[in-house]
């Protein structure tokens, strides 16, 4: 197991630096590094002088290992726009950004998950047929129209939800959150279902994938024939060995959850990193970008690694082989 | 022990007793008559093997006097006659209740017949929670009382380990006391030792037999292999394509077949008495039941299939207590001896 | 009856003689969701071919534009009463069914067209894997295997930020996105080909890699490049168009799809639906009709699926 996990923590460092590299060699050798890192009203000789101090014209491999120095020590460069160190402006946006993803994750299950299990386990009816349908319209729906319709029916038509922004916000551990108060609550509901929306898709089909394979094995045959109740043959046998798959991808999907929350930030107003990224990328705000880049890439990563050790926890054949 | 209710179980009633059951699967290719027309009777405490190639509609029948018939397929019509009662009348709640209390099942792959992801005393415990209301430790103890029955050393350990953590055997004697943790009236043994190593085939079969013998289980052993059957049961049932084409009592089967079938899947068994002799077999294979032709299913294999074949025979009681469903039985076997 | 009896013994003889593609057609047609999804496909294309010519209005000409005619719901006529604007106008008093199908023609170009190049390059790499095996597999794999490890929003927002937004940059982030797809596809298709024999014949005729891998590999490995490439197509557009209505994409003169919805959004607070939801209605219907037809697509030509 220590031995699985240390390959695993390698590996994940090993990505990390790659990573590093690649935004590195995109910020500096593709794009005009003078461009990125320097304020555009600077005049020449501010210029040159900037120029010496950010060390640009030392040879790359010297530049790169600056920036990594840099990088480590946590410091990814000074935000053009709010002047402010580009990592601390992310931190800031983080939590929003994490609640929303969180909101969303658990509402493709809580949504997903029962309707997966029906479609499931009557294939044949009208009801599961019509699940399947939506499946499909999920995945094809683009993200961003489906934002702006659910603003214009529960918005501005029906007036029942708040159409941007978080609302009133509850401070814990120095992080503000919405879903506390019952104002946060409704505006977290239109965009989490939003990013949501493609997320239950996947979770209707994994479900529903998963119960037609496991209803199919002998052990779920037997477990009938031992005079269980269906509740229990459906909710215990089927239903545990369907949650692996379906908590292991969910659980990769956080990722790029997060990922696509730059959209939804968007539309909604909501005040996190996605936001924050789409405003840099328009402004130029490029010390912000990388710094957006790496801790997204190192979330990415953590992400996988734990979604690995949690799907080990989870099947116990996976456990023992792993020892 | 919550029984169902019994109206008018006659005193020394068979304790299966399956009357014309004709369990077909309705699939878009056609309907398949998986089985058609089976009677039979198992006495209490007694075994019977029932006997045929795959896809002769011997899992089915097995399945059909579980009630785990699954859709496309449906038990069409015919009793089956559980000391007394109908199952094929019962509601799903009834069958429910009998299930793994009075009727127990041991599947064929024991690979596949315990969950991956329960650990064994959950599955063993709920068994017991299913029928009964006992307290858990109760149920826990029967459980562990159970494992130490059918060989399992140190059950109270055993009892916290997961499936794949045992060997195919281990997992089989798990399955086999969880059949047996409300000692049911009849136990249906579909291929339990197919899958295992010849070894512990012997060990289990010597184990079953054991306890059909202490507790007074009826037990419908479903296989291919004649020489399980030799060794294990009182009466044989031969199926073949949906129908039982022979059936009685196990040594004169064995001994002297009518069924030209039963014949030559006796012929077909290597043997020390014929050594050297080269192996007889039966040409062809097993008929599609998509497709089947009017009359006797096995015409097509037959070495003495006749005109009249054409037109399905009945089971016929050539000799007392000996049936077959043929035209052209070996009665020269029967007579000989006679 | 008797013209029944003759035709029946003739009919084994006609499926003899039939070629692989005709009976790629034929199993094609018996799903009527995907002809459904085919022909809405056709006529969406036609359209955008077709838009200079049957748009009742080009939405490029300012001279034409009204801003008087600005904001107007569907149905309403304009100010001189010459034309009517069937699915309303944009703040600029644009046609807004002109202006969709305009902009079909702008998202249509850069889904497909950077698709097309994903394809080439996807499929070149993934053969090269394929038949050159070693060290140049491992490292072109590794690399797909991480960037498949990043969602697509991501890799394209990263190749923006590098590049900045342009139409071109929309180009190659989608390429970027995509090729991996392609080249883990073909690579599979391609390791099991290439074991066959008529590659052994063709290398011991000593023909030229080059020869080997476009004449005899490829075509070979095309089914599930058609599959994969179909879906993809639908990717590309709906990426083009999430990325554009970030405001990261086309410019704001040859609007796409995407751009025109985005358009719509500050007007979408006062009630002013139809300015977002028509252009979206036709996004949605291009996307599900490419996606009936490749999922069924998929269904013909995956031979694990056949009987």
């Amino acid at each position: 197991m220590s031995v699985y996990l240390l390959r695993r923590l390698i590996q994940a460092v090993g990505v990390v630096f790659a990573m590093s590299l690649i935004v590195f060699i995109g910020v500096f050798a593709i794009g005009d590094p003078v461009e990125i890192l320097i304020s555009p009203d600077a005049d020449q000789i501010e210029r040159e002088r900037a120029i010496r101090a950010l060390g640009l014209d030392l040879p790359l491999w010297e530049q790169y290992l600056i920036f990594l120095g840099k990088a480590l020590q946590g410091d990814l460069g000074r935000s053009f726009v709010f002047n402010e160190p580009a990592l601390q402006l992310i931190l800031q946006r983080m939590p929003a950004t994490l609640e929303l993803a969180i909101a969303a994750t658990l509402g493709a299950i809580v949504i997903g998950l029962p309707l997966g299990l029906y479609a499931g386990l009557r294939p044949h009816s009208l009801g599961s047929k019509a699940i399947m349908a939506g499946s499909i319209l999920g995945f094809s729906l683009p993200t961003f129209w489906v934002g702006l319709m659910l603003i214009m029916v529960f918005a501005v038509q029906l007036g029942w939800l708040p159409s941007t922004g978080r609302g009133d916000t509850v401070e814990i551990l120095g992080m503000r959150w919405s879903f506390l108060t019952a104002d946060g609550l409704a505006h977290l509901v239109m965009p989490a279902l939003n990013l949501a929306l493609f997320k239950i898709s996947l979770v209707i089909r994994l479900t529903r994938a998963g119960v037609r394979e496991t209803m199919l094995m002998d052990y779920v045959k037997f477990a009938r024939a031992k005079g269980l109740s269906p509740f229990r043959v459906t909710f215990v046998h089927v239903f545990k060995n369907i949650l692996i798959p379906v908590v292991t991808v969910t659980g990769l999907e956080f990722g790029s959850t997060i990922a696509f929350s730059v959209v939804t930030e968007s539309i909604f107003a909501w005040p996190g990193m996605g936001k924050l990224i789409i405003d840099s990328i328009n402004v130029l705000d490029r010390p912000v970008i990388v710094a957006y880049l790496m801790i997204i890439v190192l979330m990415f990563i953590t992400i996988n690694l734990i979604v690995d050790l949690t799907y080990s926890v989870l099947d116990p054949r996976v456990r023992l082989e792993g020892k | 022990m919550a029984d169902a209710p019994t109206p008018a179980a006659p005193q020394g009633a068979p304790t299966l007793e399956v009357r014309n059951l004709r369990t077909h699967f309705f699939t878009r290719a056609g309907v398949v008559k998986a089985v058609d027309d089976v009677s039979f009777t198992v006495g209490r405490g007694k075994v019977l093997g029932l006997v045929g190639e795959s896809g002769s509609g011997k899992s089915v029948t097995g399945f059909s006097v579980m009630g785990l018939v699954d859709p496309p397929g449906r038990v069409v019509s015919g009793q089956i006659l559980f000391k007394g009662q109908d199952l094929a009348k019962l509601s799903d709640e009834e069958m429910r209740k009998l299930r793994g209390n009075r009727i127990a099942m041991i599947f064929q792959d024991p690979m596949m017949t315990l969950n991956p992801v329960l650990r064994v005393d959950t599955q063993m415990i709920e068994t017991v929670l299913a029928h009964e209301k006992v307290p858990e430790e109760e149920a826990r103890r029967r459980a562990r009382d159970a494992l130490g029955m059918v060989g399992i050393p140190s059950p109270e350990e055993r009892l916290k380990s997961y499936p794949h953590q045992f060997s195919g055997g281990m997992r089989q004697r798990v399955a086999i006391a969880i059949a047996l943790l409300h000692r049911p009236d009849l136990i249906v043994a579909d291929e339990p030792t197919t899958a295992l190593d010849v070894t512990i085939q012997g060990q289990i079969l010597a184990e079953v037999q054991k306890l059909a013998a202490t507790t007074g289980t009826s037990l419908i052993w479903i296989t291919h292999d004649l020489s399980v059957v030799a060794g294990l049961a009182d009466d044989i049932a031969v199926m073949y394509a949906g129908k039982i084409v022979e059936h009685g009592d196990v040594g004169e089967v064995l001994d002297k077949p009518l069924h030209p079938y039963t014949h030559g899947l006796i012929g077909s068994v290597p043997s020390r008495n014929r050594r050297g002799e080269p192996l007889r077999q039966i040409p062809g294979m097993t008929p599609s039941l998509l497709s089947l032709a009017p009359g006797c299913a096995f015409r097509a294999r037959c070495p003495r299939a006749a005109a009249d074949c054409v037109e399905m025979p009945e089971l016929h009681p050539w000799r007392p207590d000996r049936l077959a469903r043929c035209h052209h039985p070996h009665l020269e076997n029967v007579e000989q001896v006679a | 009856m008797s013209v029944a009896l003759q035709t029946a013994p003739a009919a084994p003889a006609k499926d003899r003689v039939e070629t692989p593609f005709q009976r790629f057609v034929s199993e094609f047609c018996e799903s009527k969701l995907a002809l459904l999804g085919l022909a809405v496909f056709t006529v969406i294309a036609l359209v955008a071919i077709l838009a200079p010519w049957i748009a009742p209005q080009d939405p490029y000409d300012l001279a034409v534009l009204d801003i008087m005619d600005g904001r107007l719901e569907p149905g309403s006529k304009s100010g001189d009463g010459s034309i009517t604007y069937w699915l309303g106008t944009d703040d600029q008093g644009r046609d807004m069914l002109s202006g969709i199908m305009y902009g079909l023609r702008i998202s249509l170009t850069v889904g497909a067209g950077s698709a097309l190049l994903a394809c080439i390059v996807g499929a070149s790499l993934g053969l090269l894997a394929a038949y050159a095996g070693g060290k140049t597999d491992s490292a072109i794999m590794r690399v797909v295997d991480l960037q498949l490890s990043f969602p697509a929003i991501l890799v394209a927002l990263m190749i923006l930020a590098f590049l900045g937004k342009s139409v071109m940059n929309v180009v190659i982030a989608i390429v970027v996105v995509e090729w991996a797809y392609y080249a883990r596809t073909v690579r599979g298709t391609a390791l099991v080909e290439r074991r066959r024999e008529y590659i052994e014949a063709a290398q011991c005729l000593a023909l030229p890699t080059h020869r080997i891998l476009f004449r005899h590999l490829l075509p070979n490995c095309l089914p599930p490049l058609i599959v994969i490439g179909t879906m993809q197509v639908a990717r590309a557009i709906a990426l083009e168009a999430t990325l554009s209505f970030l405001g990261l994409g086309v410019p704001i003169t040859e609007p796409s799809l995407g751009l025109l919805i985005a358009n719509g959004y500050e007007y979408m607070l006062s009630g002013k639906y139809w300015i977002s939801f028509y252009p979206g209605i036709a996004l949605l219907i291009t996307i599900v009709a490419i996606n009936l037809v490749g999922d069924h697509l998929r269904d013909v030509l995956n031979p694990r699926l056949k009987k």
